[in-house]
Parts: structure tokens; sequence; C-alpha cells
């Protein structure tokens, strides 16, 4: 009994940090309407920035990720004008090749300048146990976190002015530029939105696991099938996707070989493609 | 009379061109100043911490034999200095075959090391069979490389099939009671060729295996195996693969505090940086191909009726921790081993030819301060037969993490802390 109440935990808590790394990659695939590939670059730039700051600053990730988030916004906004915004009107490709080169590139420096040796984060926490279980407390603390980042990013979206200009943008350009709203600023504002959120769960991430350079692609993977789960657009969605996927990996492991997990989780993709292409949690 | 003027000249050419080859060949090996040793090593991703040992284990070997003038080679009449050609291989399979290639054509190698870890050096492998070059085969444990009827690969550590054997050995003798057992191995040559045969020796001794899966490569996540392991029950966990994952997995043990008796892991905890995960690492036994504290001397040579080669493990002890700043772990002593190894038969054969090298290798029987060193010749050509295991434990002497050996009996600096659970 304890294994299964351990495991739907781990399963509940890992599922809130893929549900904020699926995040960045949700808004920016609704609003803006492109797949970017180099979310996962992102992620991993922001599991770097965690540990330079823990590192060099002895900042503790908890801390330092509201300046990665910060950093985010402006690397994810400087990223729209150089690398987006020029093809947004594009075909679709064209949107894929460039976000997958700026992946590229962030990929190829950071491996020149980090290397791809494992890399890790011990703040040295301990663990929380109650009636014979133990669960680490970074792992704890990553999930009050993504929980707190979604509900910021819903309050944001549905009760300001500029979140509303968000949605609306998504919703009808034209008619949110008629309306006053300066689309190009909004949309690199989402981009940015996007890559902060991305960033911010690298750094998350790099509080519980080790990681390297080139860790990002996993969560990326990840978070295509939380933004299918889920649906576009929403917070909620990709929080609900990533507990999914969280449960499945805990749960269903302790009944299945651990190695047939990612073969469920990509055939629920398929499925949900075909059944309900707009999500679980959309209403349409 | 054209045409006998014609074959002429294309006779007396050919006969210059061969006259000036020869006179090539023969200014080549009169100019041989130096032996060239190949080799990658992985400077970069998940095998640095393991390779960067192996590496420094060459590097002192090779200053050890420099010192001396280098390797005297009977039939030249003089001795020769080594030196290296190597490249970063960035711990991926891909860049080996072209790198060993590199080191073949380019770099004119006359011997290869191998890179660390098994897959690679089962990369490795082909290239040096296919070209016909002596590779030493360190840092790699796979029993499969030798399976495939290759003559030129010759391996140092002990091999995967006679790994982790000894945990049971140990598991059984401290605690009869012991039942169950949970094998965790990394999707790789080396582990999935180690716990196969552990898997196999459990239930040999009669053991009940309750657990047996293996995880991906770069995984750093090992909760839901955990939760799986926390559901059977075990009295112990073996397995792991190579350093970076089997240090995570150590960590997220103690994390979740898992009430098992016996934690023995692969290579991670033989290698010194595992000390700086702190108190996961307390109680984690690992098998180790060598321990500083192993004693294989020129008695043990005497005893056993074999001859003694090389430096003591004082000597090396000494002259790395000068060098590197750090206690040496096996993965050094297997780079320095690799050198002695090579060193010996290129004596022996008194010739830098590859097949007069093999010979010399073939009929090699030594004890070195790394253990004894003798080669099958059989089915497995090229796989280690003379060397044996050790079995350390991390334990605390006046609050700093050590490195106990702690099996097989009568080779012990300290008696086992049972059960790991004890920590908690």
């Amino acid at each position: 009994m304890e294994a299964w109440i351990n495991a739907t935990i781990s399963g509940i808590l890992l599922g809130l940090v893929y549900g904020l790394a699926a995040m960045g990659l949700n808004l920016i695939w609704g609003v803006i309407n492109v797949i970017n590939l180099s979310h996962g670059a992102f992620i991993a730039l922001g599991m770097f920035a965690a540990y330079f700051a823990f590192h060099f600053m002895g900042i503790n990730p908890f801390f330092a990720m509201f300046l990665v988030l910060l950093l985010g916004l402006i690397l994810g906004m400087v990223s729209y004008f150089l690398a987006l915004h020029r093809v947004l009107d594009a075909p679709e490709l064209s949107t894929l090749l460039s976000t997958y080169s700026l992946s590229l590139i962030i990929i190829g420096l950071g491996t020149f300048l980090f290397t791809t040796n494992p890399r890790a984060i011990d703040i040295g926490l301990g663990s929380i146990g109650f009636g014979g279980i133990y669960i680490p407390t970074t792992k704890v603390l990553t999930g009050v976190f993504s929980v707190i980042f979604t509900a910021l990013l819903y309050i944001f979206l549905y009760k300001t002015w500029t979140g509303k200009a968000i949605r609306a943008v998504s919703m009808d350009k034209t008619a949110a530029e008629f309306m006053g709203v300066n689309s190009i600023f909004i949309l690199s504002l989402t981009f940015g939105i996007g890559i902060a959120l991305a960033m911010v769960a690298g750094c998350l991430i790099a509080a519980i696991f080790p990681f390297t350079i080139l860790s990002g692609s996993i969560y990326e993977l990840k978070s295509f099938v939380i933004c299918v789960l889920g649906g576009l657009g929403s917070p909620l969605g990709a929080l609900v996707g990533g507990l999914i996927l969280g449960l499945l990996e805990n749960v269903l492991a302790l009944q299945i070989p651990v190695g047939y997990i990612p073969f469920i989780e990509f055939m629920i993709l398929v499925i949900i493609l075909l059944v309900k292409p707009s999500g679980l949690i959309s209403k349409r | 009379m054209r045409r006998f003027m014609k074959s002429g000249i294309f006779v007396s050419g050919s006969v210059l061109c061969f006259l000036f080859s020869l006179l090539l060949c023969s200014g080549a090996l009169a100019a041989k100043s130096k032996i060239v040793i190949g080799f990658t090593t992985s400077q970069t991703g998940k095998l640095n911490a393991e390779s960067r040992e192996q590496f420094n284990g060459l590097k002192l070997w090779k200053e050890y034999v420099n010192k001396k003038g280098g390797i005297y080679v009977r039939s030249l009449k003089k001795r020769l200095p080594v030196e290296f050609r190597y490249y970063d291989d960035e711990s991926s399979k891909d860049r080996v075959q072209q790198l060993y290639v590199r080191l073949i054509n380019e770099d004119k190698a006359d011997f290869l090391i191998s890179p660390y870890s098994s897959g690679l050096t089962a990369s490795a492998a082909v290239i040096a069979e296919q070209y016909g070059k002596v590779m030493l085969a360190t840092g790699a444990a796979s029993d499969g490389i030798f399976s495939k009827g290759y003559m030129h690969i010759f391996q140092i550590y002990t091999p995967a099939s006679r790994y982790l054997t000894g945990a049971l050995d140990l598991l059984k003798e401290t605690d009869p009671s012991a039942k169950k057992v949970a094998i965790i191995y990394e999707q790789s040559n080396f582990a999935k060729a180690v716990a196969s045969a552990a898997k196999e020796y459990a239930k040999k001794l009669g053991f009940d295996v309750v657990l047996f899966e293996s995880y991906p490569k770069g995984i750093t996540d090992f909760t839901s195996f955990l939760n799986k392991i926390a559901e059977k029950r075990p009295d112990a966990i073996i397995g792991g693969g190579h350093f970076a994952d089997g240090e995570t997995f150590a960590k997220q043990i103690y994390e979740q505090r898992l009430k098992v008796k016996l934690v023995s892991l692969l290579v991670a905890p033989a290698v010194p940086k595992f000390a700086e995960i702190g108190n996961a690492a307390l109680y984690v036994t690992a098998p180790s191909q060598w321990e500083p504290k192993a004693k294989f001397t020129k008695k043990t040579a005497r005893r056993l009726g074999i001859h003694w080669y090389g430096v003591t493990a004082r000597w090396f002890i000494r002259h790395y921790k000068r060098e590197f700043g750090e206690v040496p772990g096996y993965h050094a002593a297997g780079g320095f081993a690799a050198g002695l190894v090579l060193q010996r038969a290129i004596q022996k054969a008194g010739s830098l030819n590859s097949e007069k090298v093999i010979k010399a290798l073939e009929h090699m029987d030594v004890m070195t301060f790394y253990g004894r060193i003798k080669f099958d010749t059989g089915n497995y050509y090229g796989r280690q037969m003379g060397h044996e295991m050790v079995y350390l434990q991390w334990q605390k002497r006046r609050g700093k993490l050590v490195k106990q050996v702690i099996w097989p009996k009568g080779a012990e600096s300290a008696h086992i802390v049972y059960p790991y659970s004890k920590k908690f």
C-alpha cells in the first residue's frame, strides 16, 4: 500500500513539473500557432541558468527562478524578432525550421561552452516523511511552485488587460488590431512568456534531477504529448496533461515494466489525435 | 623496337619505384624513434568521470616508462619513448569509429588502447580488428566483445560475467536469511552482461529475483523503479550501469529511504567522486577491479608461481596522488595496467610487429600491482581470465567517507556494515 501512495504522490509532483514545462509550448502553440522546436533547448538553458546562479552566486534555484523568469522573457522576446517575426505568415514549415535552427544554435553553443558532462544542484533539503513514506523536499517545493506559476499564468491570461489581449490575438488577430491591440508586441510578449515558462521549468527540474545541455529534449517530447492531451491555449489543460503523464509513469510502472511506459504514452497521443484532437480539456 | 623500348621503360620504372619504396620503408624503420599509442578518451559526455581517471592512469604510465628512456625493443636494439595520440570521443559510439580510423591511418598509431566503456570499446574493436592493430581493452568488461572471434583485442578488466557474482556470495555469507534480490541495470552492453550473469548466479544460489528490469541510458529520474522496489520489498538491490546514472540511483534510494539490506552498484561507487553525494554514499557497496587497499605483491606472485612485473601499488598511489591530487580509483589503475601490459608484451616480443606482440600477450601470465594478468586463448580469445574483483563499501572513519575493501575474505580492510538501512 505504501508503494502505491508513494507512487501516486511522486506521480502528482512529477506531473506538476511536466505541466509547467509544457505550459510554455502550449501557450506559443495556442496563441501564435507556432510549434516551437526550440522549447527543449530553452528548458536546458533554464537548467544551466539555475546551475550558475547556485554555484557562482550562491542563489538557491527556488529564488533564482524569478531571475530566470525575467531572463527568459527578454531572451524569448529577442528570439521572436530574430527568428520568428518575419516568417510568421509564411507556411508552417518555415516557423518549424526557424525554431529548429534556434534550437540547434543554442544546443551547439551550449555543448561548446558547457560540454555534455552531467551536472547537478544539491541543495540538501532532505526528505519529508509521514507514515513510512519519504518524499524529497525539493520535489515537494517544485510541485508547489509549478501550481503557483500555473495560477499566476491563469490570472494573467484571464484577469489582466494584456492577458485578454493575448487571448484576443489568438482568436482573431485582425479584429484585435481593430480594437487597438498592438499585435506585434503581444505576439513577441507571448513568445517571451512561453520561453520564460520553459526556462523556469528547467530551473525547477535542475533542482531535483541531474542534467546535461541535451536534457531538454526529453521534456520537449513529453510537452508535445501533454499539449495534445490537455488541449491548446489553456494552462489548466497543460497541468492536467502533465498530471496524467506523471501518474502514468509512476503508478502504472508498479504493474508493468518501465520500458513500456513511453510506448503507452505515445499510443495515448495517437488515440487522442484520432478521437479528440482538440484535447481533453478543450470545449471544442 | 618501339614496343621493346616501351616495356623496357616500364620494367625499369617499376624496379625504380620498388627500390624507392624499399628505401622509404627502410628509412621509416631506421627512423623509428618512438612508439605511437592511439586512443580516444571521453573528455566530455556522460562517461567523462571514469574516462578522465583512465586517461590519468595512462598519462602516469607514459611518464613512468619515458623516464626510463622508453620501452626496450630488442629487434631495434634501443629504447623507444612512448608518444600518445588521442581525441575526445564525446562519450559517443559514432565518434569512436571515425577517430580510431584516423588514429591508424593519419596518426600511424603502432598500438591502440580502448576508449572507456564496453559500448565504445565494441565500436573501436571493429576498427582495430579490421586494420590488424593490437588493442588493449581497459575500462571494458563486456564478455560479448570477445565472443566475436577478434584476434587483436586483449582485455584488462575482469569480465562482466564475473562482476557482481561476488556481491551475491557476500550477501549469502553475511545474512543467510536474505532471500529476495532486485536487479536494476542500465540498457548498455556492459550492464546487461553483468546483470544477466548475476541473475543466473542468484538463482543458482537459491535467491528469488523479484525484479529484473533495465532503465534507458541517460535516465535522471528513478522514482518509478524505486516505487516498484518498495513494493517488492527485496533484501538487496544490485545493478546500475555507469557513473552518472549509478550516482543518481544511489542518491534517490537514499532520499526515498528504501529499507533494503544491501545496495551493490556497478562503477559509480568505485569512483572517488562518488563521495560528493555525502550520506547517500554511506554503506553502498560495489565491485571494483582494484582498490588502493588491495594487496597484490611480489609475495602473491611467488605464491602463485608467476612473475611479478612493474611498479608496486604504493608507488602507483604515491605518484598518482602527487600528479593528480587525488587517490586513484580502479579506472586509473586499469589505465596504468593497460600500459604496463603493452610494455611487457613489446619487451617480450622484442619487436613492434603486431603478430609478435600478440604471441607475447597469448603467453603472458604475470602479477602486477593491479592483479594477475592472463588472457583466454580459447573461444573467448583475448578475454581476461587471471584478474579477480574485490568488493568495497563506503564507510565513515573519523567523520569522513572512505572506501573499505570488504570482500573477498582475507583481502578485506574492514568488516561490512550491514544492513544498508542502518543509516536511516
